[in-house]
């Protein structure tokens, strides 16, 4: 329950902020459309946090998630290429989505190596491996993007008139929640995060768990890379600069502790809308891009500041369950 | 030693008092309405049953918790301390289980850390000074500790050694000792004994929690007795015994201390041969029987937890030939261990043992989530359930299963990794120093349970450096001593001189 009094706060700031959005700009924010298109961007960001979530939890953390995301993209449009010609369709976009996903699981699985098996520090491994796959991206095509005109689907095609890519967003927090609280994995993961010694004890295989999680941050990388291929119909090399610092502020502010132990995905997804809805609000206002980082980072401070506060104070009482 | 004490308690000046005070955590009253009254110069030993609330009480008088209600007087002077650095400025000083130094420094400067000597330089710190004043003072105190040396490499002992001298460092009046024995070894707690004593002739007050109360009948001058949170009795330690004080503690007569051992051996179920592991474990070979209970002596540093290590898998260099009903195995992990129906309760609780942030349900059922059939998919409820029966059958106190571990008393989270491995079911089951930290009460139920399990055939190895429990409970002890095994000694033929001589006698010849 004491979960629940953390995640009320930035769960109060989000609704905080749709209601001032609502006061100012009615005409322009409280419009259906404006909402699917704020969702439609967390989309890309939110499937990454998720990912992030876990990793998090584990005690670890992963900054090589935007460089992997320009790779997965650049690979799986260059597969499109290669086997639909100049203007890939059908059978060849499926092929290509696969292609990429499958490098985010390549990727995420050569992390969890080095991090389990040298035992390296996650910090330094991604931070190498942000560089690294950084440079294929760019290399593969000297810098230039790919582009795949008729690469539509994820990005811009609708179920029901609900987006293809708020539909894929909703089913994977689906499964991570259910992971996260039912499953082995996501009990692992809590317990490596929390006491990686104790949980190695009482007999968690933590290297093979560690490499799931880092899998699975890479295979949701993938797929938020070819939502956001298929949203700007190419692939960027430059795709997803700085995307790695949003992510971790999304799930920080979501009440997770970068000491591990401690996360939740629903907190994620607040976080993540969070920062989607300020993003979005500041435009509607009026304030300039460079503004808005000034905005964000205050706000991640605040947040996370004001949660340790209560958790210092609250400390005492972890265990009152009420 | 015990009669000059006495005499100043006599004329003796009231060092500390603490009157009325209350604490609640939650749906836990841990204290109500508590007194505690400590003469200067004296040994106040604090003893209760675990989750009584002694450590509670020390951390609201060392500025760690806040109390409800209730007031502190600090020779005759009002304090109401906010955070540990006011309680420090006061002269209390608090000496944890797991001493809470920096690592990487050395002795001097954790000494004194956040106090140290100005250099030649504003910002600069003479190291001279520090280390000289370090050694004068371990000098003043007869303490045997070099002020240069790194506190990684020191031994518990000497850890709190270095933070008795910082608390001496910064003028304590008042020191507090939470279970200072627990993880020393025998010559370690001999010397600890000396300080507290010097300590003591010196004008310091030492305010002494243990549950080994044979350890607080040579030590204390008086003894307070905490139950459910309040003062059930406190008077000077002439007029007890341990007997009387058991009673106190657990409101009841308790008779009988080892159960009955009745059993009758079956065939061997576990067989050890040739055991080599890292430096240290030379050629240990030795057999458990089904229903039998092996106890393992040696001195700390023998090696006996290396040999669990080696057995559960965790040290995976380890060679040797390890049979469970007469099936040779290979274990490679502590999964594999377990798979294979071995327990390992390990010695240390924080570090190897339990997820502290975490739900007391969810450290329950770590180990045996497969066993419960929850290997696809966990629920909760069911979960919880098996937690709280666990619980009751163990009298863990808990705010409840779902309260996280780090909220339960140090002896309740000993409980805790306890039911962790009755969980499991194991047909071979090592317990390393199972009753570290847990009162006299719940210590004759972790003996119970040792003859029951076994009565259920299983084969346990059972880890202890009190040879008291170990002559109590075992059927057979093998004795350690630098990595080797120098003794298998069926229990009834023993002694404990026999056991001493194996174990440390003969190395002082060597
Ligand atoms: N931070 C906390 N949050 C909630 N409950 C707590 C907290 N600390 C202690 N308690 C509860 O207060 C009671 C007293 O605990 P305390 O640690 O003082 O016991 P203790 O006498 O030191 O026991 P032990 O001998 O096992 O160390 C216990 O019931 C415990 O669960
Ligand atoms: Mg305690």
């Amino acid at each position: 329950m004491s979960k629940f009094v953390r995640q009320l706060l930035p769960f109060g700031s989000l609704v905080l902020i749709i209601c001032i959005l609502s006061a100012f700009r009615p005409d322009t924010f409280l419009t259906m459309d404006n909402f699917l298109n704020v969702l439609r961007r967390s989309s890309v960001y939110g499937i990454i946090a998720i990912g992030m979530t876990f990793v998090i939890i584990s005690a670890g953390i992963d900054l090589s998630v935007g460089s992997m995301l320009a790779l997965c993209g650049m690979a799986g449009a260059a597969v499109m290429e290669a086997m639909g010609g100049a203007n890939p369709q059908g059978a060849s976009l499926v092929y290509g989505t696969i292609a990429g996903i499958g490098v985010g699981v390549v990727c995420g699985f050569l992390n969890g190596v080095l991090i389990t098996k040298l035992r390296l520090q996650p910090f330094i491994v991604t931070l190498g491996a942000m560089s690294f796959y950084r440079g294929i991206a760019l290399v593969m095509r000297d810098g230039q993007p790919i582009n795949i005109a008729d690469y539509k689907y994820l990005g811009e095609g609708s179920i029901l008139a609900v987006p293809v890519s708020i539909i894929i967003f909703a089913v994977i927090t689906a499964a991570a929640i259910f992971i996260l609280r039912y499953m082995k994995l996501g009990r692992y993961t809590y317990a490596i995060g929390s006491n990686r010694e104790a949980a190695f004890h009482a007999g968690v295989n933590v290297d093979l768990n560690l490499i799931c999680i880092y899998m699975f941050i890479g295979v949701l990388v993938g797929i938020a890379s070819m939502i956001q291929v298929s949203r700007t119909v190419s692939a960027q090399p430059t795709a997803g600069l700085g995307t790695e610092l949003d992510v971790i502020a999304a799930v920080v502010i979501g009440g997770a502790s970068l000491a591990g132990g401690q996360g939740t995905i629903v907190g994620t997804i607040i976080g993540t809308l969070l920062i989607s809805f300020l993003r979005n609000g500041c435009t509607l206002l009026g304030i300039s891009t460079n503004a808005q980082l000034i905005v964000i980072g205050l706000i991640i401070v605040i947040a996370v500041s004001v949660d340790q506060l209560a958790r210092s104070k609250g400390k005492e009482l972890q265990s009152t369950g009420s | 030693m015990i009669e000059t004490a006495q005499e100043k308690e006599g004329e003796g000046r009231i060092g500390l008092r603490m009157e009325g005070i209350s604490k609640r955590f939650g749906p836990v009253q841990a204290l109500q309405d508590v007194n505690l009254t400590v003469h200067e110069g004296t040994v106040h030993a604090l003893v209760g049953e675990n989750g009584a609330g002694k450590s509670t009480l020390m951390k609201i008088l060392a500025g760690v918790y806040g109390a409800d209600r209730g007031r502190i007087e600090i020779d005759g002077k009002v304090r109401s301390f906010t955070g540990p650095e006011k309680a420090i400025e006061a002269g209390v000083s608090m000496i944890y289980q797991d001493p809470d130094l920096a690592e990487h420094l050395t002795v001097a400067e954790n000494v004194f850390l956040g106090n140290e000597p100005r250099g030649a330089l504003p910002f600069m710190i003479d190291n001279n000074v520090m280390v000289n004043n370090t050694a004068e003072l371990a000098e003043n105190f007869h303490f045997d500790i070099e002020p240069g040396a790194v506190v990684a490499e020191l031994s518990t002992g000497d850890c709190q050694v270095a933070e008795i001298l910082k608390a001496l460092a910064r003028k304590a009046s008042i020191i507090v000792m939470d279970e200072p024995t627990s993880s020393l070894s025998e010559s370690e707690v001999e010397r600890l004994f000396e300080i507290v004593r010097r300590l003591r002739s010196n004008g310091i007050s030492v305010i002494y929690i243990s549950h080994r109360l044979e350890e607080i009948v040579g030590l204390a001058d008086e003894v307070t007795v905490l139950r459910d949170g309040q003062v059930v009795h406190s008077e000077p330690m002439s007029k007890l015994d341990i007997a009387t004080i058991v009673r106190h503690m657990v409101g009841r007569e308790l008779t009988e201390f080892f159960p009955a051992r009745d059993v009758r051996i079956g065939e061997t179920r576990v067989k050890i041969e040739g055991l080599n592991s890292g430096a240290k474990i030379r050629d240990v070979s030795f057999e458990v029987g089904a229903g039998e209970i092996v106890g393992m002596a040696g001195l700390v540093g023998a090696g006996r937890t290396e040999v669990a290590r080696a057995i559960f898998g965790i040290d995976k260099k380890a060679t040797g030939k390890v049979s469970l009903d007469g099936k040779a195995v290979t274990i490679k992990s502590p999964g594999e261990g377990i798979a294979n129906g071995i327990a390992f309760l390990t010695e240390d609780r924080k570090r190897t043992g339990l997820c502290l942030n975490l739900a007391c349900s969810w450290n329950i059922t770590l180990a045996g989530l497969d066993l419960i059939g929850m290997s696809r998919t966990i629920s909760p409820a069911k979960e919880n359930g098996i937690a709280e029966k666990l619980g009751r059958q163990l009298a863990i106190k808990w705010a409840g299963a779902d309260a996280p571990a780090e909220s339960l008393s140090g002896g309740n989270q000993q409980k805790l990794v306890i039911a962790r491995w009755l969980l499991t079911e194991s047909r071979f089951m090592i317990f390393d120093e199972p009753t570290r930290g847990i009162d006299v009460g719940a210590k004759k139920e972790v003996y119970g349970l040792l003859n029951k399990l076994a009565k259920e055939g299983k084969a346990i190895l059972f880890i202890s450096s009190e040879l008291g429990e170990l002559l109590g409970v075992t059927d057979r002890i093998l004795v350690m001593r630098r990595g080797k095994l120098v003794g298998n000694l069926k229990t009834s033929e023993t002694s404990q001189e026999e056991i001493m001589h194996l174990a440390a006698v003969e190395e002082a010849n060597e």
